[in-house]
């Protein structure tokens, strides 16, 4: 694949830096999120939550807290267990004997992780709700609890006593050529590289935390929800099915959302007690998540131990991969937990051309800690971090530069598309354009120079030059693909345009934005196809009784999957207004072509009809050809034949001080294809802000237990999110190479920045200590970790000691 | 062994008993004066919000990390979350909601994070408009490291703050 021009029809809107249309709300403090919604006669609900990781429930005395003025009710999970038709949902059974112990909004005989919740108030305000909380009286027994992923596998203690064992899947993929394949290569490899690294858990801490608002109508049992949420279309099949409540009776809406990361693309227990309050009240019920419960009660990402082996032949040419994971589930299975190690599993093999002795293996423990589930990237910043660490250690174990080895590794332009060993097709890529443009935008060359100069024997600031690239596999998903992984929904998206009697535009999505600029971007979508201004299109989301028909918005999906149906529909909205162009003027519908907004003979461009006529006589209906329906409006629903494959190249430039651990980024370079782009500025801005996410797992974030299982990073104050003082400007460069799968060229660009950031500055930070023996380095690499691990590869054992 | 946890020992907080009686406070609230009885553990930022009933000030902690909740009050950004309500009695404030122009004009700060793509998700904007201002009341002409340290105790999650620094450096040359 080569550049391209855009695809724009002549307009140039796609392909434009346009401000975007969400803004002006937001920064006048017009916006609405959930939590700013004034609901006249709310009751408050507050959770009371297990101080334990692991313990039984002996009893629980609510009285006193019932006796508090403003109180109106206080449940313990007992009292609520008939509300529940069924355990709280995991969509993603990965195999036949996955074991799933079933668990429900409030615990009730047992409690499973610091955070999960034992008893609930509704009270008058929150602050009262809060203050009889504190009231309730719980007596627990508790045990050991589980916090280590390979104590967890030793089954020494057990998280679900009745389950026997806290191994939940062993989910295997092996391809192999011939039987033996992946052993007889890594028996005749020339080099070979075996490695462990540890994906800290992280919190997503998406800054507006969790809230929740369900409304009931005073008759007919019709509720609506409001909540902070990634997918309000997923949330109300599942709390129909959760709840036993009949799903043509509820409405869940999702307002402003102050970002998710994939921590909003879940069934939480809070909103199915608000939902099954209000209906057993009659009254709405709210529900603010603070901070701190946000740490322990929204789900966690990453969380996992990966053992990787690289075998390569004397070039450095891959011959065979071994993957072993140990994947942390948390106390029990969210929405997608078990899934998510093995969306990383289709790209370990990241963008070189493996050939087909591939062995994978992931394990999911149970542990007492709070759930995991999907964060910015969901399995493949993992994959991505793993085989780019492992490339560096085997250009270290051959004694070339990484780059190079890479490049002898690439895939290569013209085996596009390209069918992987794991059988997934690659639909485009450039790996080595896309890090030519990196390398020459950091000055590869030049860099090594300074390297050469200033690591001498002896200094103690010394620059590391990290490389990473990456495939993503996004854009979920392939229905059918969807379903050969045991995942129990789809992966369409739906779109309607409606052209209204004024030739204003209405655009209904399935996708649900929260931060990433949707109402712009397919606006500028439908602009270009109509040939009309941006500003005359308003596009209408997050309400399942606006957009009834949606998959939502996470894995990078929204573009390739909803901006793509939304063009789609757009196409089939004029062919039907062509049918009553050629009606109207008396030509034949294949002598019409539209361009710039009205159609015209083609030939003939004299004779033409704007299509703000044909709205108009579609709405009156009085002159349409037989058989046509009035009024101007398209759906499509469209399942992609393929996912989304951006790639690109970072590289990282860190000079890191051997005294005090201290890392400074002196330059991060991101060269992301992602297609063709609607929009620069929003791509852009999705970059920034995944790389500094991938940076931050590298260099500060990581939720740390005690081994009782208590989260001691549980506020901001100590779970450090960077500010903006802690973080590098970021230096980007663009290739694009359009996608052949889908008609705008485009792929998912909101997890690329994160995928491709962690191992670029983890491999810089190396890079940096490989002169003093240092192979690797943990994440988060604070100055400690750092200093620790210089100190040990230097047999230094105390400060102040001596090599 | 069995533990029996309740994290208020002792006798029961009786709302009003302990906390103390209601307190009368009046601020002026972009302009226009209010007077409520407030409870004295009440926050500034829970006061403009429930209270005076502007949403805009946001909350993205409890431990005032996040600057979320930033406003100006008698002139300055401070932290609307570590100030009690009644500590502003007979203050002026002034929130995100009274930065335009009554035409719906945008404050020069405003239209620098628009123009700039400066914010994505919107939640922590308010509250880093409001700090920004200030900061550019004391450093009319900050360099790109003064502006990242001087928005250090405001969060976002979603922009690396790339673009909010653009905004702010951008809003600095124009004079805002």
């Amino acid at each position: 694949m080569t550049i391209t021009e855009d695809p724009s029809t002549g307009t140039g809107v796609i392909g434009s830096r346009l401000l975007r249309k969400e803004d002006p709300v937001l920064l006048t403090g017009e916006a609405v999120f959930t939590n700013d919604m004034k609901v006249p006669g709310a009751f408050h609900l507050a959770v009371l939550r297990s101080p334990y990781a692991h313990a039984t429930i002996v009893s629980i005395d609510t009285s006193a807290a019932a006796e508090m003025p403003g109180v109106r009710a206080v449940y313990t999970g007992a009292d609520l267990a008939d509300l529940w038709a069924a355990p709280m949902p995991c969509a993603w059974a990965v195999t036949e004997d996955m074991l799933n112990p079933p668990h429900h909004p409030i615990a009730t005989d047992a409690v499973n992780f610091v955070g999960d919740g034992v008893a609930v108030v509704l009270a008058d305000s929150d602050a009262i709700a809060h203050d009889a909380i504190d009231a309730i009286d719980v007596t627990y027994d508790p045990s050991d609890a589980v916090t280590d992923l390979e104590d967890a596998l030793s089954d020494r203690v057990l998280v679900h006593s009745d389950l026997g064992t806290n191994t939940s899947y062993t989910w295997n993929l092996l391809i192999e050529e011939t039987d033996g394949a992946v052993q007889r290569a890594f028996d005749k490899a020339a080099h070979t590289v075996s490695e462990r690294y540890v994906q800290q858990r992280l919190i997503p801490m998406a800054m507006e935390p969790r809230a929740v608002v369900a409304i009931p109508q005073p008759f007919g049992g019709d509720i609506t929800l409001y909540t902070s949420t990634q997918i309000p279309h997923v949330l109300k099949v599942m709390i129909a099915v959760t709840l036993g409540v009949p799903e043509h009776q509820l409405r869940v809406v999702a307002p402003a959302v102050g970002g998710g990361f994939g921590s909003k693309l879940d069934v939480y227990a809070e909103e199915l007690l608000c939902v099954a309050l209000s209906r057993k009240h009659g009254v709405p019920i709210r529900w603010n998540e603070t901070r701190s419960e946000n740490a322990v009660a929204t789900i966690q990402g990453r969380g996992q131990i990966q053992r990787m082996e690289l075998a390569a032949d004397a070039n450095g040419k891959l011959t065979a991969m071994r993957v072993r994971l140990t994947a942390d589930m948390g106390a029990y299975m969210q929405l997608i937990t078990p899934g998510i190690p093995l969306l990383g599993a289709f790209l370990y093999a990241g963008v070189y051309d493996l050939p087909k002795a591939y062995d994978f293996s992931c394990t999911g423990v149970f542990t007492n800690l709070t759930p995991t589930d999907a964060y910015r990237g969901a399995g493949r910043p993992e994959a991505t971090y793993a085989i780019e660490r492992a490339m560096d250690a085997l250009a270290t174990e051959i004694g070339i530069d990484p780059l190079e080895l890479r490049r002898r590794n690439f895939i290569q332009p013209e085996q596009f598309p390209y069918e992987a060993c794991t059988g997934l097709v690659y639909d485009s890529g450039d790996h080595d354009k896309a890090a030519t443009i990196a390398a020459d935008l950091i000055d590869y060359q030049a860099v090594r120079a300074r390297q050469a100069t200033q690591n001498v024997a002896g200094s103690t600031r010394r620059l590391g030059l990290g490389v990473s690239t990456y495939f993503e596999m996004c854009g979920l998903a392939p229905s059918r693909v969807l379903a050969s992984l045991n995942y129990s929904a789809g992966g369409w998206e739906a779109a309607t345009v409606r052209i209204l009697p004024t030739a204003k535009v209405q655009v209904v999505t399935g996708t649900s934005p929260h931060g990433q600029g949707h109402e712009t971007s397919w606006s500028m979508i439908v602009a270009d196809k109509l040939g009309i201004d941006p500003a005359d299109v308003d596009v209408l989301h997050s309400d399942t009784t606006i957009a009834p028909l949606g998959m939502d918005t996470y894995g990078s999906r929204s573009l390739p999957v909803g901006g793509v149906a939304v063009s789609m529909a757009c196409d089939k909205v004029i062919e039907k207004a062509k049918q009553i162009a050629a009606h109207q003027m008396e030509a034949n519908v294949d002598d019409l072509e539209f361009v710039d907004g009205e159609f015209r003979v083609t030939g003939t461009p004299s004779k033409s009809t704007p299509l703000a006529a044909i709205a108009f006589a579609a709405f009156t209906a009085h002159d349409l050809p037989d058989g046509l329906e009035p009024n101007l409006e398209a759906q499509v629903t469209y399942d992609p034949p393929n996912f989304s494959w951006p790639f690109g190249t970072h590289m990282c430039l860190v000079e890191v001080d051997t005294e005090t651990g201290d890392v400074d980024v002196l330059q991060y370079v991101a060269v992301d294809d992602c297609g063709n782009q609607v929009n620069p500025l929003i791509v852009e801005g999705q970059v920034h802000g995944g790389v500094i996410q991938g940076l931050a797992q590298a260099l500060y974030e990581g939720a740390d237990y005690d081994t009782d299982g208590n989260l001691r990073t549980s506020t901001l104050a100590d779970y450090l999110v960077p500010a903006a003082s802690d973080v590098p400007p970021i230096t980007l460069g663009r290739s694009v190479t359009p996608s052949p799968t889908n008609s705008l060229g485009v792929k998912g660009v909101g997890e690329a920045g994160t995928i491709g950031a962690a191992p670029a500055v983890m491999n810089a930070i190396v890079d940096a200590l490989s002169g003093l023996g240092v192979r690797d380095v943990a994440m988060p690499a604070s100055p400690n970790t750092i200093w620790n691990a210089v100190a040990s590869a230097q047999s230094i054992t105390t400060p102040g000691g001596t090599q | 062994m069995m533990v029996t946890w309740r994290r208020t020992a002792g006798s029961l907080i009786h709302h009003d008993e302990h906390l103390g009686a209601p307190v009368e406070i009046t601020v002026t609230v972009n302009g226009t004066q209010h007077t409520h009885d407030v409870e004295p553990r009440l926050l500034l930022v829970q006061y403009i919000r429930e209270h005076v009933g502007l949403t805009g000030t946001n909350i993205g902690c409890d431990t005032s990390s996040c600057g979320a909740c930033s406003l100006h009050l008698n002139g300055e950004a401070v932290k609307s979350c570590t100030v009690l309500a009644v500590q502003a009695d007979g203050a002026d404030i002034r929130t995100i909601e009274g930065m335009a122009d009554a035409d719906g004009t945008l404050h020069p700060m405003q239209q620098a994070f628009m123009e700039n793509h400066g914010l994505q998700c919107g939640y922590c904007t308010p509250g880093m408009v409001m700090a920004a201002t200030s900061l550019l009341q004391e450093n009319p002409n900050p360099t790109e490291d003064e502006v990242r340290i001087g928005l250090e105790g405001n969060l976002c999650r979603c922009t690396g703050y790339h673009n909010i620094v653009k905004s702010v450096l951008a809003a600095a040359s124009a004079g805002a």
